[in-house]
C-alpha cells in the first residue's frame, strides 16, 4: 500500500464500517494505535465500542474498511488470525468456561500443545510476577469476578501479545483491585506493549490514558489527550451535550421515619454449587431515604433481590417487612399490595418480556395491583386505560421509541430501563427496590431514572438501591451498605464513606479493621 | 455353576448395544448437542447391518454397514441443527419416527430370513477354562469393543485436549467461539461419531443379539441409552455402571418370571427401569459434581454472528 502508513503506529483503522440490517454500528472509524501507548476508547453504550473492538479481534468481520497492522494491510478473519499477529483480547462478559478450573481455561486459549501441568505453573509463574497471584488448579465457577478477570489477563499475556485490548475492565472489581490492575498496565506499558484501553468511566481514562478517541453515535467525534481534558469535557464529548447532574436534596426527618421495608435475620441457603448462601442480613430502610447496596457482582447481590422481592419466600415470615407487617411467606403479587414496587436486574427476559408490547408489559406487572383500572368485571381486560397508562409512563420518563406501543425488545437498553423504572414509579410505591437500576444505560438516561429514584424518596418511599456502579450509589444514596460473600455490612451514612472505606469493604475487610488490613497486606 | 455363567453371558449381551448406544450420545453431549434419534440411528444400524450381513453373508460387511449407514443418518441430523441451526429436541424426534419408518419399508423383505451371527471369541485353550474362560475370553467381540470404547472415550474426554476442547465446547459454545475454536466442525464430528455407536449398536441387535430382522427391534433401546447417559451425569463410568445394571435386573426379572414368582409380571417388567433409575440417583447426588459435569450449553442451538 502507499508509504504513507506509519511503522510508528502499531494498528492503523481506516475507515471501518459495520452495518447490521438498518443500523450502522461502526461508521467509517479512524484509529491509530502507536506502540507502547494506552489508548482510551470512550463512547456511551451503544457507541459502537464494542463493535469496533470485535472487528479488531476477528469475530466480527467489517462491510469495508481497512486495518494495517505494523504498517501491512491486513484482514483479521478470525480470532485465531488476531493472536497470530500478536493481539489479545481480555473481555468484558467474560469467556471462560465455569466447569473448567483456571489452567485447563488457559490451555485452551494456547494451542501449542504442551501439557497442562507445564501449562500451569508457566501460569502460576507469570502471574506471580506480575503480582496477580492465581491458582490453576482452582476451578473457575469457585472464584471471584476479580480472580476470574487475573485468568484473563494473564490467559492473554502468556501469548505475549503487541496489542493488548481490555473492554470495561475494571466495571466488576473493587476500587483497590482496579489500582492492582493500572500497576499492571503501567508495567506492560513500560515493556513497550500497546492498550487498547475502553471504558466509560472517564477518571480513570485521565489517570492512566495517553490518548483518547471518543466515539458518539457510530462515528469517531474526536482524538485527545484526555490529561489535559476535564472530567466533563470528555463528558461533553461522549454524549454530544451537558449531561444534567443529579440533585440531592437533603432528607429531613429522617431519623424519626418509620422504617418501611425490614430485614431481619435472613439468611437463604444456596439453591445451586455456584449460588452464594446469604448469612444473617438485617437492614431497614425508612421512609424518605435511599440505601445503597455496593458489592462486586456475585457476592450475593441477586440472592438478597429474589429474596425481598419474593421471587423466593422465606421460611422466617418475620424476615421481610414491608410497612410494619410481616412479607417473608407472601409473593410477589402479594409484597407488591403492601405497597412494594421491584425492579429487576435484566431488563430482556426478567423485567420485561421481550415480543410483548409496552403497554402489556405494564398489564403484566400490574394486574394484580391496579385490577380496579387494568381489569373489568368478568375479568375482561381494559386495553384502553392499560394503554393510556402506558402513554403516561412514556411521556414521564421521556422513553425514546419508533412506535406509538412497541415490543419491549424494540426499544433501545436505556429506553426500556426508562420504561421499567417508570412503570413502578407510576404506582407511586411506598417500598422501592431496585437491582442496577442504570446497568449499560447511557449517561442521560442513567441521570433520569436516578433523579426520579431521588424523587420517589424524598415524597416518603423507602428505596433500596443494589448496584456495582460506585458513583452511581455516591450519586444518589443517604447511606452505602457493602455486600460480601453473602453477608451485609451496616450502612455507612454517605456523609462518612469514601470510596476507599468502601472499596475495602468490597473487598472483604471487616469494617472496624481496615487499618489493621491494610498494614498486613 | 453353568447357570451363573450363562446368566452372566447373557446380562453382558444385554448391556451391551446400551453401552455403546450411550456412550456414543455422552460424546454427542459433551459437545453440547442434544440429539434425540439414537433409537432411530440403532434401529436404521440394525436394518443396515443385517441387509449387508443377509446379501453378503459376512458379519463383518454387516457391522461396517451398520457403523456407516448409523453415521450417515446422524449426519442428516447434523446438516439440520449445526448448519441450519433447527430445534435440536424437535429434529431428534423426527430423526427417530423416521427411522423407525424408514426401516420397517426397508427391511420388508428381510423378515423371516435367516441372518448371519458374528461368532464369538475363541482362543484355543483360553475359552475352554472352566468358568472364567467363557466369561473372559469366550464373547461376542462386541463386548470387548464396547468396554474398550469406554475405556478410550474417558481418556479422550478428561485426558487429552482436543477432549479438553470439546468439553469447553458443551460448556460455553460462545466463549469456545470468541477463543477461535471451530464450535461446528467439533459439533459434526461429535454427532456424526454418535451416530456410528448407535448404528453399530444397532448391528449388535441384529447380527449379535438376535440375528435376524424383525420390525421395531430395537424396541426403545435408544431411549433407555439416552435416559442412561443424563442419569450418569455425563460420565463414562457412569455409564457403563448403569447399562450393567440395567442388563442384571433385565435378565433377572425375566428368570423370575419364568420361575413363576407370585409378583404382577408389569411390575417384574419396570424393575430394569426403577432400578437404574434409583442406583444413578444415588451415585449422582453429589449436586456440584453433576454441576461440573453438566454440559451447559447442551441442546441450544448456535449461530455465530459475523
Amino acid at each position: 500500500m502507499s508509504a504513507n502508513h506509519d511503522r510508528a503506529n502499531l494498528l492503523e483503522v481506516r475507515g471501518l464500517t459495520k452495518i447490521f440490517g438498518t443500523l450502522t454500528a461502526c461508521n467509517h472509524i479512524d484509529l491509530n494505535i502507536a506502540r507502547g501507548e494506552i489508548h482510551a476508547l470512550l463512547g456511551e453504550n451503544g457507541a459502537g465500542k464494542s463493535t469496533l473492538v470485535k472487528m479488531l479481534f476477528g469475530s466480527l468481520e467489517p462491510n469495508s474498511g481497512e486495518i494495517f497492522w505494523d504498517g501491512e494491510a491486513v484482514r483479521i478473519t478470525s480470532p485465531g488470525v488476531a493472536k497470530k499477529l500478536g493481539i489479545g483480547m481480555v473481555f468484558q462478559h467474560f469467556s471462560l468456561f465455569e466447569a473448567l478450573t483456571a489452567a485447563e481455561n488457559i490451555a485452551l486459549s494456547l494451542n501449542d500443545g504442551s501439557p497442562i501441568s507445564t501449562i500451569a505453573a508457566k501460569a502460576r509463574a507469570l502471574s506471580y510476577s506480575y503480582g496477580l497471584p492465581l491458582d490453576p488448579e482452582s476451578l473457575v465457577g469457585d472464584l471471584s469476578v476479580g480472580e476470574r478477570q487475573r485468568i484473563e489477563i494473564i490467559r492473554c499475556l502468556l501469548q505475549t501479545p503487541q496489542l493488548i485490548i481490555l473492554d470495561e475492565p475494571t466495571s466488576v472489581l473493587t476500587p483497590q483491585e482496579a489500582d492492582k490492575l493500572f500497576e499492571t498496565l503501567e508495567r506492560l506499558r513500560s515493556e513497550g506493549k500497546s492498550i487498547l484501553y475502553i471504558s466509560h468511566r472517564l477518571e480513570e481514562v485521565k489517570r492512566i490514558c495517553d490518548r483518547a478517541t471518543v466515539l458518539r453515535h457510530g462515528k469517531v467525534v474526536g482524538h485527545c489527550n484526555p490529561r489535559q481534558e476535564t472530567a466533563a469535557s470528555l463528558a461533553r464529548m461522549m454524549v454530544g451535550n451537558e449531561v444534567k447532574a443529579v440533585v440531592r436534596a437533603p432528607a429531613e426527618g429522617i431519623e424519626t421515619a418509620p422504617a418501611l421495608l425490614e430485614i431481619r435475620g435472613l439468611t437463604r441457603k444456596p439453591a445451586t454449587p455456584f449460588a452464594i448462601p446469604l448469612k444473617n442480613i438485617n437492614l431497614s430502610v425508612r421512609a424518605g431515604e435511599v440505601i445503597g447496596i455496593a458489592g462486586v457482582a456475585g457476592n450475593g447481590q441477586g440472592e438478597f433481590f429474589e429474596s425481598v422481592s419474593g421471587e423466593v419466600l422465606q421460611q422466617d415470615a418475620g424476615s421481610v417487612r414491608i410497612r410494619g407487617k410481616d412479607a417473608g411467606a407472601l409473593s410477589i403479587t402479594g409484597r407488591r399490595l403492601m405497597g412494594a414496587a421491584f425492579v429487576p436486574e435484566e431488563r430482556l427476559g426478567h423485567g420485561a418480556a421481550p415480543r410483548m408490547r409496552l403497554s402489556e408489559n405494564l398489564l403484566l406487572s400490574r394486574h394484580a395491583t391496579d385490577g380496579k383500572s387494568f381489569v373489568g368485571s368478568g375479568g375482561m381486560v381494559k386495553n384502553g386505560s392499560v394503554y393510556s397508562a402506558a402513554q403516561r409512563i412514556i411521556a414521564t420518563m421521556d422513553v425514546r421509541k419508533s412506535a406509538p406501543d412497541p415490543e419491549a425488545a424494540a426499544l433501545s437498553g436505556g429506553n426500556l430501563q426508562k420504561f421499567i423504572v417508570g412503570r413502578e414509579l407510576d404506582r407511586k410505591p411506598s417500598v422501592m427496590v431496585v437491582n442496577q437500576p442504570t446497568w449499560g444505560v447511557d449517561a442521560g438516561a442513567a441521570a433520569h431514572i436516578r433523579q426520579a429514584l431521588i424523587e420517589l424518596a424524598r415524597s416518603g418511599s423507602a428505596v433500596l438501591v443494589i448496584s456495582q456502579d460506585l458513583d452511581e450509589l455516591f450519586e444518589l444514596s443517604d447511606a452505602i451498605a457493602v455486600m460480601h460473600n453473602g453477608e451485609l455490612s451496616a450502612p455507612l451514612p454517605i456523609a462518612e464513606a469514601t470510596f476507599e472505606k468502601i472499596g475495602l469493604l468490597m473487598g472483604g475487610a471487616e469494617p472496624g479493621h481496615a487499618e489493621h488490613t491494610m498494614e498486613t497486606a | 455353576m453353568d447357570i451363573t455363567v450363562n446368566i452372566l453371558l447373557t446380562i453382558a449381551t444385554a448391556a451391551t448395544p446400551l453401552l455403546i448406544a450411550a456412550i456414543g450420545e455422552l460424546v454427542v453431549e459433551r459437545s453440547g448437542v442434544l440429539n434425540l434419534g439414537v433409537e432411530g440411528m440403532m434401529i436404521m444400524g440394525a436394518v443396515g447391518g443385517f441387509g449387508a450381513g443377509y446379501l453378503t453373508g459376512s458379519p463383518w460387511i454387516g457391522l461396517l454397514a451398520a457403523i456407516i449407514v448409523g453415521a450417515l443418518f446422524s449426519l442428516l441430523f447434523a446438516v439440520m441443527t449445526l448448519s441450519l441451526a433447527t430445534n435440536q429436541v424437535a429434529t431428534g424426534l423426527s430423526l427417530t419416527l423416521l427411522g423407525l419408518g424408514l426401516s420397517g419399508m426397508i427391511g420388508t423383505s428381510f423378515v423371516g430370513q435367516p441372518g448371519v451371527r458374528l461368532p464369538n471369541l475363541d482362543i484355543p485353550g483360553l475359552s475352554s477354562i472352566p468358568v472364567v474362560g467363557k466369561l473372559i475370553f469366550g464373547q461376542d467381540p462386541l463386548f470387548y469393543l464396547s468396554i474398550a470404547l469406554t475405556a478410550a472415550v474417558m481418556w479422550f474426554l478428561f485426558k487429552t485436549r482436543t477432549g479438553l476442547t470439546l468439553r469447553s465446547i458443551g460448556d460455553s459454545h460462545s466463549s469456545a467461539h470468541a477463543l477461535g475454536i471451530k464450535v461446528i466442525r467439533y459439533r459434526y464430528l461429535a454427532v456424526i461419531f454418535g451416530g456410528a455407536c448407535a448404528g453399530l449398536a444397532g448391528g449388535h441387535l441384529s447380527l449379535v443379539y438376535t440375528p435376524q430382522w424383525v420390525e421395531n427391534m430395537s424396541a426403545g433401546r435408544g431411549w433407555i441409552a439416552l435416559a442412561l447417559v443424563v442419569f450418569a451425569s455425563w460420565r463414562p463410568w457412569r455409564v457403563l455402571a448403569g447399562a450393567y445394571i440395567f442388563g442384571a435386573v433385565w435378565i433377572g426379572q425375566l428368570h423370575a418370571q419364568a420361575f413363576g414368582i407370585p409378583v404382577p409380571s408389569q411390575f417384574l417388567s419396570s424393575l430394569p427401569y426403577l432400578a437404574t433409575i434409583v442406583v444413578l440417583v444415588l451415585i449422582s447426588r453429589n449436586k456440584r459434581l453433576t454441576m461440573m459435569n453438566t454440559p451447559a450449553s447442551l441442546g441450544q442451538p448456535f449461530v455465530p454472528d459475523r
